[in-house]
């Protein structure tokens, strides 16, 4: 599957990513070889195949609804680059 | 004494031949003499090293000691320590201070191990040369031109060179077993769910797995006995009781089944390699196993399905990285949109950002049936080419890599042939098997590895396998002479 310039760019954008627009047509070659290399599995039949999303045979762990943590928003906030009043900053997301 | 073994050096603490203060300043001085060359720690922690030596040399006098107490070990800078840099190789989580432990550095803090500091990896765990960390590459301490191999190329060259007894590890697709057969040293990954991955930073969920990296599979044991376990706090780890892996490690290897997959030893398999393979597979059938072909026939599909899962695994895991709580923030944002374009941009390398992509692709609207969907199904094929085989033999043996080391930068410019080296060690991440990778010979100066994988949650067996060939072999005890 060969990508375009366009494909890489939308790709880039969904995944909030920056690429310079001098990298993108490596981007792009690098992308379309190991979509490629992956092209390899249309191969298969696969109909009637489970899809296997983990090697495990359990469903989800649940537990009961009961507060067991207890709040360490300063310690945590500690490393972040921006807060103020136990909120984080962030640019102005509403106008 | 740095060609002692945990095992040993446990002994030579009860004996008080040294104390644990003076074992780990000797690896520390070991570290200064020889990692300037070799880059495999990001972060050296000495005096956490000495003030956890201290507690354990009085637990050690007290009679209150385990078998790693008062040991130093190395940690793959994927496991978050409580207030020491966590970076996981990137630049995105170069200032990040961990606030917690992960539940790995908890269990060795509890059995009173040492902590020497912080192994160099490839850079969010994505790589099988070490050559996409922030840091730097790791040097193969065999040969200094050859990669050790990734992501846990740090770990592995700081076993080889004998600058820790034993470090950890993390395997996505073959991220312990393959640095491990590149440089000599013994490397477990665990089934999937026996090792919490708590406070492991998280690539692929479905896929990854901690493990030792150690000279022999008796400290292999020895470690896992600590590391494994059920956690609360990992809903994908089991609650099964862990045995004493040392406990079988003598068992006789009489009537062993050996399965080697056909498919394993075909094009692409180094001579060198195949040639100590088959000689390992000998030792064996001197110790008592039989050996019988078997097929794998889904193993050509193994690096593809395993080239969609878990790039599109990483790009859900990876999009907490956003400037906004934790990790590198990108000076001076215009908007929202702009501080997540830039700080992921800039924070990341090049390696990480294409499985970002890749793995978005694969999981975007129109393109989830023909690609995740499909790789899933596929991943049930190779699981159930296991089952089948697990039906008539006990153990799957075969090379670890279908080459020894390669030199740097041969194979950093074409993602795709990066990816073939991992070509052995993949299907057991996506089965969610048990693996090992011992040294089986050198080749040209470089290690060469036997993988052999288990049943599921069969680490003993794989482990007295393991040790039987290092009772009649000494592959294991080899190393650069340099390090010696």
């Amino acid at each position: 599957m060969s990508l375009e310039k366009a494909d890489v760019e939308k790709i880039a954008h969904l995944a909030r990513l920056q690429i310079n627009e001098q990298d993108v047509p490596e981007y792009t070659r690098n992308l379309s070889s190991i979509l490629a290399l992956v092209e390899q599995m249309s191969a298969v039949d696969t109909n009637g195949i489970t899809p296997m999303a983990h090697p495990l045979d359990i469903a989800q762990r649940l537990r009961a609804d009961e507060v067991t943590e207890e709040n360490q928003r300063e310690k945590f906030q500690k490393i972040a680059p921006a807060t103020e009043n136990g909120l984080f900053l962030v640019p102005r997301v509403i106008e | 004494m740095h060609n002692k073994t945990i095992s040993e050096l446990a002994q030579g603490l009860r004996d008080k031949a040294f104390s644990s203060v003076e074992l780990t300043q000797y690896y520390l001085d070991r570290i200064q003499q020889f990692d300037g060359d070799l880059n495999s720690f990001i972060t050296v922690t000495p005096e956490l090293a000495l003030a956890q030596a201290k507690a354990a040399d009085e637990q050690l006098a007290a009679g209150n000691a385990t078998a790693l107490t008062g040991i130093p070990l190395a940690q793959k800078d994927i496991f978050c320590t409580d207030g020491v840099r966590t970076s996981c190789g990137s630049k995105m989580l170069d200032n990040f201070i961990a606030p917690y432990n992960a539940t790995v550095i908890e269990k060795f803090n509890s059995a009173g191990s040492v902590m020497l500091g912080k192994t160099n990896m490839d850079e969010f765990a994505m790589g099988s040369s070490n050559e996409t960390s922030f840091y730097g590459a790791v040097k193969n301490p065999w040969d200094l031109d050859a990669v050790p191999g990734g992501s846990s190329g740090g770990s592995a060259a700081c076993v080889a060179a004998r600058m820790a007894p034993a470090s950890t590890g993390t395997d996505t697709g073959g991220s312990i077993r393959q640095p491990a057969a590149l440089c000599g040293i013994t490397g477990l990954k665990p089934t999937y769910g026996r090792i919490s991955r708590y406070g492991m930073i998280a690539f692929a969920s479905s896929l990854d797995q901690a493990g030792p990296m150690t000279r022999d599979a008796r400290d292999a044991a020895i470690m896992l006995n600590t590391m494994a376990g059920f956690d609360a706090r990992d809903s994908t780890c089991l609650d099964k009781p862990v045995p004493d892996y040392t406990a079988d490690l003598d068992n006789r290897l009489q009537g062993l089944k050996i399965g080697l997959p056909k498919e394993y030893f075909g094009e692409g398999l180094d001579s060198g390699v195949a040639t100590a393979i088959d000689a390992a597979i000998k030792e064996y059938q001197k110790l008592g196993a039989t050996v019988k072909e078997i097929s794998l026939p889904n193993t050509g599909l193994a690096v593809p399905t395993y080239y969609v899962i878990a790039p599109a695994e990483c790009s859900s895991n990876l999009s907490r990285m956003d400037g906004v709580r934790f990790g590198y923030r990108c000076e001076n944002p215009v908007d929202l949109e702009d501080l997540y374009k830039r700080s992921r941009g800039e924070g990341f390398g090049e390696e990480v950002k294409r499985r970002i992509m890749v793995g978005t692709y694969a999981l975007s609207a129109g393109y989830y049936d023909a690609y995740y969907l499909k790789a899933q199904q596929i991943r049930q094929l190779i699981s159930d080419d296991f089952k089948k085989a697990f039906e008539e033999v006990d153990v799957i043996m075969g090379p670890t890599t279908p080459e020894p080391a390669f030199n740097f930068g041969e194979k950093s410019e074409d993602p795709v042939s990066m990816y073939l080296s991992d070509i052995y060690t993949i299907a057991a991440n996506l089965a969610g098997l048990p693996g090992i990778s011992v040294p089986a010979g050198v080749v040209d100066g470089r290690p060469a590895g036997l993988q052999i994988i288990g049943n599921y949650f069969d680490e003993a067996r794989l482990l007295n396998v393991a040790h039987q060939y290092q009772q009649v072999t000494d592959w294991h005890q080899q190393g650069p002479e340099r390090y010696l």
